[in-house]
């Protein structure tokens, strides 16, 4: 059978170019970057190239970026390193939301019906004792698009750093961190075709930060540990696709995501596109069948070979929907009806069709069977 | 997917295991699905790592998805918590409250897997769904029905749990192990390669751990902030003498002995639990002997609901040895009916499953009244 994958905010495969790149840093040139000798200085060299292309497609210096292990660990670094009180939102990414929930001070900050921020409340939420403010750019399942500049502005009016969780942003729209007035911003390589495990926090130069680990005084001393050069090389090469070409392919996935929404819209009855009037990404779509059970219209559709998912990865098997749906206000039914598509490089017009056929089967052949997922 | 395609209920035990493995090598199309039904983390006042009987636990989900990984067939868990605490935990405790003794087991076969799960493999575009238990399923050319028997292997049996099942559920479930002694299940678990070969057959309820039934109940009241004292009550003899307390009915079931916490001069027992008056009724070991008994919502499997007397053998317990009796209809549908053994029973207890057979072959069954 063959398979389509619609689940590009889950994970994306490591692009050619990326592995080409990786592959002789695990094998031939194997140093350690910290190393006096020839063999350190290779592996330095190619850590050095990679922080300079993550820094180039963010707008920032290369000094300004921090490698980590991923994009949970990078969040958790800023949730952690600022001390004092933290605003967030509710729509956070676990890696924030369950960060924040472990300090002693925060505030957790409403969103509206289609998954937006009022930076106004944001504003309100600010108190003596605040340090950091912390807001994601893209929201994970809703693909929502939430308003930084107006948060930085809010955030250094009162003199308070500013963070974002960058990750479901990178190569689906463009992102300049001077441009956006953030001083901390997270971003992870296996959302833009790069390997997991690896991560990168922007740290705006002269923002005071805590570190998380300890230990050698790798990355200017910000992340102890030796460096993951053949991860670093894979996040620069992944970082070059995305300035090179992934506005290009954002446009393209965009008019494949419209047509996904419009003809389900179209011939499903019931259907509803969550967040559907705030600005969204284009590659994302979050929709909501009245009456159908996600669990089982998820797994019809994989064993027709459509991956899908039902909000984020990590929630899969759990017995509680989504935060982030329940957070715009969606019942518990209703969230438990609603299927993210997200697209990305492999999927063409040809799949997107296919992908509309086997939703509309699965789901009337769902339909049949209710009133028991009503 | 094929429209043949059989969606295996995974525990993550043997029996299950096997099932999928048995399938799979006789070239059908396989999948393996886990039903979540109880967080085990839930209560915490009886949370316990080295609890025996539990279902549901990270350790079991891994073993199905384990065996599943070696049998490469596709693998789901999917998440029933609300319907089975609604559908299964919430009467266990009511009927525990209203004086009687639930099985929870029958309940979660007749509203969970061979009703949830079944319309979920539907739904997912499996026609039929295969599980572990232990009892045979055959078609009838001749009544034109669905059969059920004993199986094979009587020390496993399950029929007693599956005296629900309708003739639409029956005609769209398979039990390969019905055939089967468990001894040769656990032999094919190691020719098949099946990891859990050795692991343990599950005891008790799966969702209450070591079997302390009351223990649980207790922990949900505290959880849905219901105070214990509001079970606790008298316990007097049958004609009425108060004799001690206790610290509520659903420590209790007929025929129950210990933890009465009087002293006699011959054994005590528990005749009845009357939860209105919250009183609990001991007597002596005669007393617990019924001729007769009603059942109620009585589902008819391998024969048509009877319009006259009926001889068959009869279970009012799992561990029952089933015994003679003449069925009466008490409802013109077959839906009730009285139970008159040939000999007095003991312990006969409201809320238990009665089931009727007629040697191998399960009739039907009901709860008793």
């Amino acid at each position: 059978m063959t398979r389509f994958y619609f689940d590009h905010n889950a994970t994306t495969p490591v692009s050619p170019e990326v592995f080409q790149a990786m592959a002789p840093l695990m094998t031939t040139v194997f140093g350690n970057a910290s190393s006096i000798h020839q063999f350190g200085q290779e592996a330095r060299g190619e850590l050095d190239r990679a922080r300079r292309s993550v820094a180039a497609m963010l707008g920032a210096k290369a000094e300004e970026i921090v490698f980590t292990g991923g994009g949970t660990e990078a969040d958790n670094m800023a949730i952690f390193g600022a001390g004092g009180h933290v605003i967030t939102t509710t729509i956070e990414h676990p890696a924030v939301l369950q960060a924040a929930q472990q300090l002693p001070e925060v505030t957790f900050v409403k969103v509206d019906r289609q998954g937006l921020v009022d930076p106004q409340a944001v504003r309100a939420a600010i108190r003596p004792d605040t340090k950091l403010i912390s807001v994601m750019h893209v929201n994970n399942e809703l693909g929502v698009i939430q308003p930084l500049r107006e948060i930085a502005e809010i955030a250094h009016d009162a003199g308070v750093l500013f963070h974002s969780d960058g990750v479901q942003a990178m190569g689906k729209l463009p992102v300049n961190v001077g441009e956006l007035g953030v001083d901390l911003y997270s971003i992870s390589a296996h959302k833009i075709y790069g390997p997991k495990g690896m991560g990168a926090l922007y740290i705006r130069k002269g923002t005071e930060l805590r570190p998380l680990l300890y230990g050698g005084p790798h990355e200017r001393k910000m992340r102890a540990g030796t460096e993951n050069v053949p991860g670093a090389a894979g996040f620069g090469r992944a970082a070059e696709w995305v300035i090179a070409e992934s506005r290009a392919e954002a446009a393209r996935l965009s008019v494949l995501r419209d047509r996904l929404e419009q003809r389900i819209l179209t011939r499903v009855t019931g259907a509803h596109v969550n967040g559907s009037a705030a600005p969204r990404v284009g590659n994302t779509s979050n929709i909501r069948f009245d009456g159908i059970d996600s669990e089982p219209l998820l797994i019809g559709l994989d064993l027709k070979g459509f991956a899908v998912s039902s909000g984020s990865a990590c929630s899969s098997g759990a017995t509680e929907p989504s935060h982030v749906l329940a957070a715009i206000g969606l019942t518990r039914e209703q969230a438990r009806s609603s299927v993210r598509f997200s697209l990305g490089r492999s999927n063409t017009e040809a799949q997107v069709d296919a992908l509309i056929d086997a939703v509309v089967e699965v789901v009337s052949r769902l339909r049949k069977l209710a009133p028991a997922y009503v | 997917m094929s429209e043949h395609t059989i969606a295996v209920a995974m525990s993550g035990g043997v029996d299950s295991s096997v099932v999928a493995g048995m399938l799979n090598r006789a070239g059908e199309r396989v999948i393996g699905m886990t039903m979540q039904l109880w967080n085990q983390k839930r209560l915490p006042d009886i949370a316990s790592d080295n609890a025996t009987g539990r279902c549901c636990s990270l350790d079991d989900v891994y073993d199905a998805r384990h065996v599943a990984q070696l049998l490469g067939i596709p693998y789901y868990v999917v998440n029933f918590e609300d319907r089975f605490e609604a559908q299964v935990v919430k009467p266990f405790i009511d009927e525990y409250l209203a004086g009687r003794t639930p099985i929870p087991c029958t309940l979660c076969n007749n509203f969970i897997k061979f009703d949830q799960f079944l319309e979920m493999a539907e739904g997912i575009g499996a026609r039929e769904i295969a599980t572990g238990h232990y009892a045979r399923i055959d078609w009838n050319g001749d009544s034109r029905r669905w059969e059920m028997r004993r199986s094979v292997d009587r020390s496993k049996d399950q029929t007693y749990f599956l005296c629900g099942l309708k003739q639409d559920q029956l005609a769209r479930t398979r039990f390969p192990l019905g055939a089967m002694e468990k001894t040769q299940v656990r032999e094919l678990a190691r020719e098949l390669g099946i990891p859990t070969a050795a692991k343990p057959d599950s005891q008790e309820i799966c969702f209450v751990p070591n079997g302390d039934y009351a223990g649980f109940i207790d922990s949900y009241f505290k959880e849905q902030g219901i105070a214990p004292t509001e079970t606790q009550g008298e316990i007097v003899t049958a004609d009425g003498k108060v004799v001690g307390e206790h610290a509520g009915v659903h420590h209790f079931t007929v025929g129950q002995r210990r933890g009465l916490g009087i002293a006699a001069a011959e054994p005590l027992y528990v005749i009845a639990t009357e939860p209105a008056s919250k009183r609990v009724v001991i007597g002596r070991n005669d007393d617990l002997l019924r001729a007769s008994m009603h059942v109620r919502e009585v589902n008819w499997i391998s024969i048509a609901a009877p319009s006259a007397p009926l001889r068959a053998e009869v279970k009012i317990r799992n561990k029952h040895a089933a015994a003679a009796a003449t069925l009466l209809p008490a409802a013109a549908d077959g839906t009730r009916i009285e139970v008159r053994f040939d000999e007095p029973q003991r312990a006969v207890t409201p809320g238990q499953g009665a089931v009727f057979y007629s040697g191998d072959l399960v009739l039907g069954g009901g709860w008793i009244e």
